[in-house]
């Protein structure tokens, strides 16, 4: 049956972008332990603006761990303490009557804040419209079963493309680094026979836009730990090893040029 | 203003509609198309593919989008499939078939012209998205995987574990980003599209708010495309995102875009009941599961033994005994009414009494553990991560919520609204579902809609406007519209009440589930029409909006969505009142066969209502469509 828990809640707020920012200690009492972090978050600023205070602004939407909408730092964890979990799936039974909760937004020089706990997360899509897709427009597409694909690689691909793109591995990496959404990208579309032909191109342009962004990787690993989808950093090696690749082969194809 | 519901059918016979179209409309040749303007507001399925595509073909592109990416759109919630009559499963499948389910399925409330077409595509999208890199579900053998949903008799579902949405998005994404990358689209995120401006009676362009900064702004072109989504979020408690919204469909209403079926909405079965009465999103357990869970409520209703202590005879396992035939697999309205019917009789499960069982126990005996884990695993593991129990122990408690909305702007064949040069795509129109949509086939329609329909069609409209130039949007009809826009914000904060916009929504959405939800009576449905305008008067007088308007204020955005709601919600009653027979997702207790089951009227009722706005929200004007079926015998909609 649900407990009832009172917390302390230390919220980041920044009033924008260029705005010097400040932790604001609100009360949370009385929260019913069955509901999800953001339900907390939802009540607590219900009850903020009966106050006439702004309500805390932080991104959602799904609620459901897909869209990777949400993003918190909770007590320096990014998504908080339960693994494999986005932040909209956590629930308060993982508290503890009492708790003081610190939520701040990620924190990366690649994701500035727009205010309070929002970030801006473009520098993701930077990287996709740089090289993650597959060339193949509109009309025209051969029979869905003209390529069968081996289970195993096509599950494989799947285990990579599950990335939600929150931004977490970024947020928990000491460097800020992009490599293991990058690489969920580039395996995804990799692994594929479909994605075979632009397969170098692909992972040279990905991986020069990704530094040109984010921070260089230095093997940590809290990026794995961090991801809710629970994210392998095998992509990682994988990414690399084709990036090495790419660099001899597509250097070979310009000299035919 | 006039309003001309001609549905601009092809001719010939429905199997050639199509084709003669494609053939017989104007097509803008590839070196003109760079001189066109068009604006797609909404980035799902639908919005992302078909900004996408006019991009490719090499139309000039503004893309729009409320949220930080087109990544995040709520399509990418879908969990359990799409449809395609592939046939790959051999067992009778074909673009027949699937056209004839989808009709039936939607209670014959739908165009046949249309459904077919959809159906036709279908085959076209699984193709199309494999080659873009959509890891589709496999066999040992490397061909593609299909499972059974909801309404059918035949396997043509294609699914990415419980992920179908995401990948099917993330592939039209990736489709966007590269016509982003190439400079064909230009992408507008956390922008919200506030108005609509049409000058001379065509579409001119959109007003927007720029949810950063706060700065209204204007944008023309020469044809716009809304593909903004359902407003299941009218109820407040619903399956949908958070933002999920009217707005744009509302706004383009109040241009003069006639608003079809708003009553026809539908109550998925199989969601986690509601914990407390705060929550306001709930969880959607895949459909999918009901292949191979079984729904059972205790015959006694006083029975609070837990569920493995309650022996197979004093289980009520009610669809299984009122429809032999497809058993857990009834189609969603019938499913979820089923379970209203249980819970009202007192027989709800769980601390609040209010869901029903949907228990794997005998499905695990039969296959083993691992192969259910490997069909819902992770579905498995959500459902426990909400509420600290195990479906491989305990059964599931589960209970219906609003879900998805068949109703939506009107459109023609060629999904133009009644507006020209203004289209609409995916579930904001009301096009291909009639009173109710089959499982996995909302993915197939939007993707129909944005890869092959609209792409094809626009030509026909923007041909004949080369040479010309979107109005300018320092225009008059631009300027006043985003002062109104502007003037509209501003008031919502200068209120100065004492309610949240979330407090009026919660009180909307529970007069619209009680008096406009699963069942509906004259009485009930005229006691939501006496309610709400008070509400919104309320509303609009006690609103407290804190903040200002110069930065990201989600407390501000949430008014200006709920203050639409409140007009929506009353056409949406009026529709479900003046539609005196039950079909598909639209129960009138009045209209019911003595086994309780849905009783339509062809005579008087197979059209469509199309609703005019006259500039007050209680007294819109009501035109009809009506439908022809000369390939589809009407019958009774049996699942017995
Ligand atoms: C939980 C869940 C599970 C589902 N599962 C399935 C399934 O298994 N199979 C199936 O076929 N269907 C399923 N559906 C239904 C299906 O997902 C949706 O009907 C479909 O994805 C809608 O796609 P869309 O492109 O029309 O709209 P959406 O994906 O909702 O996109 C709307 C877009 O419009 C934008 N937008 C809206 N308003 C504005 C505005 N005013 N200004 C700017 N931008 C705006 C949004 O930012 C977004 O980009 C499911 C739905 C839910 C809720
Ligand atoms: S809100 Fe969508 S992943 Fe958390």
């Amino acid at each position: 049956m649900s407990r009832e828990l009172n917390l302390t809640l230390k919220v980041w707020r920044q009033d924008g972008p260029d705005a010097p920012g400040r932790f604001d200690t609100i009360a949370a009492p009385g929260i019913n332990d069955e509901m999800s972090f953001l339900e907390m978050l939802d009540l607590v600023n219900e009850r903020l603006i009966a106050e006439g205070q702004e309500a805390i602004v932080f991104d959602h939407d799904c609620r459901e761990g897909i869209c990777g909408t949400c993003s918190l730092m909770i007590d320096g964890q990014a998504h908080g303490p339960q693994k494999g979990t986005a932040t909209c799936q956590l629930h308060m039974r993982k508290f503890d009557d009492g708790a003081e909760v610190t939520i701040e937004p990620w924190r990366a020089t690649a994701f500035p804040v727009i205010k309070d706990l929002m970030v801006d997360r473009s520098a993701f899509d930077r990287i996709v419209e740089a090289g993650g897709f597959i060339t193949a427009e509109t009309g025209g597409a051969p029979d869905a079963n003209m390529t069968p694909i081996p289970k195993p690689v096509a599950d494989s691909a799947m285990d990579a493309a599950a990335c939600i793109g929150c931004g977490a591995c970024v947020a928990a990496c000491p460097n800020s680094a992009a490599q293991l959404f990058t690489s969920a990208k580039v395996g995804h579309l990799n692994l594929l026979p479909q994605g075979q032909a632009e397969r170098y191109q692909r992972v040279e342009a990905m991986v020069d836009t990704m530094e040109e962004l984010f921070g260089s990787c230095t093997n940590h690993g809290e990026c794995e730990e961090a991801c809710p989808k629970e994210i392998s950093i095998d992509f990682i090696a994988l990414m690399n090893k084709d990036y090495l690749a790419a660099k001899f082969k597509n250097r070979k194809l310009l000299s035919r040029k | 203003m006039t309003i001309n519901l001609d549905a601009k059918i092809p001719d010939g016979p429905i199997d050639e509609k199509w084709t003669n179209y494609k053939f017989e409309h104007k097509l803008v040749n590839p070196a003109n198309r760079r001189k066109y303007e068009v604006i797609v507001v909404g980035t799902g399925l639908a919005g992302g593919a078909a900004a996408a595509t006019l991009g490719e073909q090499g139309y000039r592109v503004k893309a729009f989008t409320f949220h930080d990416s087109p990544r995040r759109a709520h399509s990418i919630a879908a969990q359990g499939g799409i449809n395609a009559a592939k046939n790959y499963k051999g067992d009778g499948d074909s673009i027949w078939r699937l056209f004839y389910d989808t009709v039936k399925g939607g209670d014959f409330r739908s165009r046949e012209a249309n459904v077919y077409r959809l159906a036709e595509e279908s085959v076209n999208i699984i193709d199309q998205m494999t080659a873009q890199g959509v890891p589709f579900a496999r066999e040992y053998g490397g061909l593609l995987d299909n499972r059974s949903f909801g309404g059918a008799q035949v396997s043509r579902t294609f699914y990415a574990r419980g992920q179908t949405g995401q990948q099917l998005l993330l592939g039209a994404y990736q489709q966007l980003a590269r016509q982003i990358g190439l400079g064909n689209v230009e992408l507008h995120n956390r922008t919200e599209l506030v108005d609509i401006v049409v000058v001379d009676g065509r579409a001119a362009g959109i007003v927007v708010r720029d949810l950063v900064t706060g700065e209204v702004t204007s944008h023309s072109a020469h044809a716009v495309v809304l593909a903004t989504g359902g407003y299941s979020n009218v109820f407040f408690l619903s399956t949908n995102a958070m933002a999920c919204n009217v707005t744009a469909a509302w706004r383009a209403h109040r241009r003069g875009a006639a608003f079809a079926n708003p009553c026809y909405t539908q109550i998925h079965p199989t969601c986690i009941p509601q914990s407390d009465d705060f929550q306001s999103k709930l969880t959607l357990m895949s459909e999918s599961l009901r292949n191979d869970g079984r729904i059972w409520v205790p015959k006694d209703p006083d029975d609070n033994r837990s569920p493995d202590q309650i022996p197979e005879d004093q289980r009520d396992y009610y669809l299984e005994r009122r429809y032999p035939s497809f058993g857990n697999l009834a189609p969603r309205d019938i499913a979820s009414r089923a379970a209203l019917v249980e819970v009202s009789k007192g027989h709800g499960v769980g601390p609040l009494k209010n869901g029903v069982y949907l228990d794997f126990g005998e499905a695990i005996g039969r296959l083993g553990q691992k192969v259910i884990e490997e069909r819902y695993g992770n579905l498995f593991e959500m459902y426990e991560r909400i509420t600290d129990e195990s479906p491989y122990k305990v059964p599931m408690r589960i209970y219906p919520a609003p879900h998805y909305t068949m109703g939506g702007l009107w459109v023609d064949y060629e999904l133009m609204t009644t507006v020209p040069g203004l289209y609409c795509a995916g579930e904001a129109n009301f096009s291909d579902h009639g009173a109710n949509r089959l499982g996995a086939s909302a993915l197939m329609q939007g993707l129909a809609d944005g890869y092959f329909v609209l792409p094809a069609t626009i030509s026909n409209y923007l041909a004949p406007l080369l040479g010309t130039k979107p109005v300018p949007t320092d225009h008059p009809e631009f300027q006043a519209a985003e002062a109104a826009a502007r003037d509209r914000f501003a008031g919502y904060l200068s209120i100065g009440g004492t309610r949240s916009p979330d407090s009026f929504h919660m009180e909307l959405g529970k007069i619209m589930l009680e008096h406009c939800g699963m069942e509906r009576t004259k009485q009930s449905l005229e006691k939501a029409l006496s309610e709400i305008p008070g509400l919104h008067a309320e509303f609009r007088k006690d609103l407290r909006v804190t903040g200002d308007g110069e930065s990201t204020n989600q407390t501000l955005e949430k008014a200006g969505r709920v203050d639409d709601f409140f007009e929506l919600a009353q056409v949406m009653c009026l529709d479900a009142l003046t539609r005196e027979e039950s079909c598909g997702g639209h129960f009138r207790a009045e209209h019911q066969t003595d086994e309780g089951e849905a009783e339509r009227d062809d005579e008087n009722f197979a059209h469509v209502a199309a609703w005019e706005w006259t500039g007050d929200p209680a007294q819109p004007a009501r035109h009809v469509e009506s439908l022809e079926f000369d390939n589809v015998h009407l019958a009774v909609r049996s699942y017995k």
